[in-house]
């Protein structure tokens, strides 16, 4: 599901080729091909273990892959890394000490060829508020508002944030969001690694989703959902046998609590004629879009079989 | 090229850190001014006492210096710093030449130091034995410098400390920085080929006016190869994996 526009120009893309990577017997990446656009915001989502951050760490050049290759708007991930075409949020990581948060941010502004303006970077990631207080007093959502400010200072083509809300609150996670947008806003391409499912739907224009090293699913939010089915029945129905619901047309699932039922659907429509016609006594029926929590256990638990 | 905002900073971080200057500056003077204060008046191997001890101490305190500056990378590494440093377009070669910049920083400030408490006590040299001191003292801290930054990537951060002290004590102990230990024999050959004899050395020769022999310039450098090598093998083990 890659988008290639007929002019597409390899110092406009990004792409990755047959990426593939073990640690001793674990496969961590499998093969993995991907292609992005300039501009774009990408989730790549996925359970712990699925890969995402190997892939995102061979990207950004700091592992080497076992087998295939990468092009970052047409360079090798260590001549972007040289040219200062990246800032980067690594999953984990401390601050260096002896210095204030200012002082560290304006540190890391002088190693790129043309930084954003600190007092600027500072601001939006909201490290503003405490710039003048040593890294070593900071809390664990201070520490990663900073670290986003360092990725920002470099004012790169490509932001790179591996799960960078882990450590923040409800009020920073969407704090720190919006700053991304507002950064992607200026034409900047964005890639970022979650497992915060609401996350990636709301705040990437397209989602590949990863399983154990592999992409399952690649599109846009609403397409990721398209491709299950992504409709779900509940309804009040005493009495009725499970297996009975899931014979029904268009069914993927079933569930029931006392009285109250759960389908999950591919085809909610035939679904329901079927329902009707069965059961007349149905009542409190409502049916809802599938949220990508269900898509996305539903693409990655059929893929826990493969070894 | 370094650049300059980079190292200013680098050099800031160096000075706040004060458990850096306690070991660097103050543990050598503090020595100085007990030991020398004591046997002011005394003379060893024909040169007073108080400039005997100050050429030990400076060649303890500056070997320190630079020794710790390198192995401050080990704290950078355990909190994924360097890590983060190898995804911006610092060549990693600027990233150590700030710590051998900072380390001979520290290096000189105690020298001037230890030759400030030095002329209290009277100690009185040409300007010209100055001069012969410091620069060979400079050439003689590379190996202590190249060490350092290989300890960065080989030991843990709570291994440092106790590593540092031990690598240090026993460089100036057995080259003779506290006075001389070892004056003829067998070992006193084993003594010689250290770089420390030749730091504490380099205080000596510059007394009498001359430089190092010969022999004092192959051991600097082929230390400093050595060490060279070793630290270009262990930092590319170290990146490998992560």
């Amino acid at each position: 599901m890659t988008e290639t526009s007929p002019v597409a120009h390899p110092s406009d893309r990004i792409v990755a080729q047959g990426l593939t990577k073990s640690y001793g017997a674990v496969r961590a990446v499998r093969g993995l091909d991907l292609e992005l656009q300039r501009g774009s915001t990408v989730a790549l989502l996925g359970p712990n273990g699925a890969g995402k951050t190997t892939t995102i760490d061979m990207v950004i050049g700091l592992t080497k892959p076992d087998a295939g290759s990468v092009s970052l708007f047409g360079h090798s991930p260590t001549a972007a890394v040289k040219a200062g075409m990246i800032g980067a949020m690594t999953q984990t990581g401390q601050l260096i000490e002896y210095l204030s948060v200012r002082e560290l941010v304006s540190m890391m502004a002088a190693i790129y060829p043309a930084p954003l303006d600190v007092d600027e970077a500072l601001r939006i990631s909201g490290a503003d508020d405490f710039a003048d207080r040593q890294t070593r007093k900071l809390s664990g959502g201070e520490t990663q508002r900073v670290r986003f400010a360092i990725a920002l200072v470099a004012d790169a083509e490509l932001l790179v944030l591996d799960e960078p809300t882990v450590a923040l609150d409800v009020e920073g996670r969407r704090d720190f969001w919006s700053a991304m947008r507002a950064f992607a806003a200026r034409g900047k391409t964005v890639i970022f690694a979650t497992h915060y499912l609401d996350e990636a739907d709301a705040y990437a224009d397209r989602i590949v989703l990863m399983s154990h090293g592999r992409i399952v699913a690649d599109g846009a939010p609403t397409e990721i959902k398209a491709t299950v089915g992504g409709r779900i029945i509940r309804a009040t129905l005493p009495d009725v046998e499970l297996s009975d619901l899931s014979a029904m047309r268009g069914v993927t699932a079933v569930d029931r609590k006392g009285d109250a039922i759960t389908l999950n659907c591919s085809d909610s429509d035939a679904t329901l004629r079927d329902l009707f016609a069965s059961f007349p006594l149905i009542r409190d029926i409502e049916v809802r879009g599938a949220g990508l929590e269900e898509a996305f256990l539903e693409l990655t638990v059929d893929d826990e079989a493969t070894p | 090229m370094i650049e300059l905002t980079y190292l200013r900073y680098e050099v800031l971080r160096t000075w706040r850190n004060r458990r850096f200057l306690l070991f660097s500056l103050i543990f050598p003077l503090v020595l100085f001014l007990t030991v020398a204060g004591a046997h002011r008046h005394a003379v060893v191997e024909h040169v007073s006492f108080p400039l005997y001890y100050m050429t030990g101490m400076i060649a303890w305190g500056s070997m320190v210096a630079v020794i710790s500056s390198g192995a401050r990378i080990a704290a950078e590494r355990s909190v994924g710093w360097t890590r983060q440093l190898r995804i911006t377009p610092l060549p990693t070669w600027s990233y150590f030449a700030a710590k051998v910049f900072c380390g001979y920083m520290m290096a000189l400030l105690s020298m001037a130091v230890l030759f400030g408490a030095g002329s209290f006590m009277g100690v009185r040299l040409a300007a010209t034995q100055w001069f012969v001191m410091i620069g060979l003292l400079l050439v003689g801290l590379i190996p202590f410098a190249v060490m350092g930054i290989m300890f960065g990537h080989l030991l843990k951060l709570d291994s440092l400390g106790p590593a540092i002290g031990g690598v240090t004590a026993l460089f100036s102990l057995l080259g003779g920085a506290y006075g001389p230990l070892i004056t003829g024999g067998f070992l006193f050959g084993v003594v010689k080929v250290l770089p420390s004899y030749w730091l504490v050395q380099a205080g000596k020769t510059a007394l009498d006016g001359g430089g190092w022999p010969l022999e004092a310039w192959i051991v600097v450098a082929v230390w400093s190869v050595i060490c060279s090598a070793l630290a270009v093998r262990i930092y590319q083990r170290d990146t490998k994996r992560i």
